[in-house]
């Protein structure tokens, strides 16, 4: 039995805290999970938190890369946040360079350069919630 | 502190691996930096038992030096079809199963202490030593 990770989407970002040690078949479901998230919701951008891993492995570095690169391939961008100094250390020894992952030092960075790559390039989408407030303020 | 064995049977198992060294290295005394090497290390290897040879088991044993350093060895050992190229198996990127091949060869650079015995269709047995900083 495992824990099931939740999936949460705010604008176009699809956000995945991860907060219990994976088994190997929860990190394949996450992966497929994430990847018809990304389908349904139309999302441009997956970020996945790992503050709270304690270690990550070849199997689950595997993960992040494919889920990097499955996103790139429909149009949207990954990043890890949150990697403890410990993880990072054991990864380069282990000889895992997360190849194609972007990593940033927290949520609030992630989600930053997140929202900055849609502003501009997908305005209209990106206010299309804005907008729907904007046109109300108009009306009263 | 009296050695531990832990069954590797499935997949939870390797999670079970992984916490129960951690929770010894960090009784023993290691910094943070090495529970998180060690833990590394014992998902990597009880992976490969699993994915390998369906089961078998690790020992984790705290040991000491005749100068009373501690250490924290690792056995994991099973009776699987065995490693034929022992050699190819210890260098990167080489796997012939769905690994990217760094499970063996990282996790040797994680310890102080790696040894591979293993005869074909009889078994693999790894012995990892880490020493406390």
């Amino acid at each position: 039995m495992s824990a099931r990770i939740p999936i949460l989407k705010v604008g176009r970002v699809l956000i995945v805290p991860i907060q219990v040690d994976m088994d190997d078949q929860t990190a394949i479901q996450l992966q497929e999970r994430i990847l018809t998230e990304l389908e349904r919701t139309g999302a441009r951008g997956v970020l996945i938190d790992i503050s709270l891993l304690e270690m990550v492995d070849s199997f689950i570095g595997r993960m992040l890369s494919d889920i990097a690169a499955m996103s790139r391939i429909m149009d949207a961008r990954t990043v890890v946040v949150g990697m403890q100094p410990a993880v990072a250390i054991t990864l380069v020894e282990l000889g895992l360079e997360l190849k194609g992952v972007e990593t940033v030092l927290n949520v609030d960075e992630g989600f930053k350069l997140l929202r900055d790559e849609f502003d501009g390039a997908d305005e209209e989408y990106a206010y299309r919630g804005l907008g729907a407030i904007g046109k109300q303020d108009n009306r009263t | 502190m009296e050695s531990k064995t832990i069954a590797l049977e499935d997949a939870q198992d390797i999670v079970v691996a992984r916490n129960q060294v951690r929770s010894i290295a960090a009784a023993l005394g290691f910094r943070a930096i090495d529970q998180t090497r060690l833990a590394t290390v014992a998902s990597e290897l009880a992976r490969n038992v699993i994915k390998y040879a369906q089961r078998g088991r690790l020992i984790a044993q705290p040991t000491e030096s005749a100068e009373g350093r501690q250490a924290l060895r690792l056995i994991f050992e099973d009776r699987g079809p065995g490693i034929p190229d022992i050699a190819a198996a210890m260098s990167d990127g080489f796997s012939t199963g769905r690994g990217l091949g760094f499970g063996l060869p990282g996790s040797r650079r994680l310890v102080d202490e790696f040894k591979i015995e293993s005869e074909v269709g009889r078994g693999t047995r790894v012995t990892v030593l880490r020493w406390k900083a």
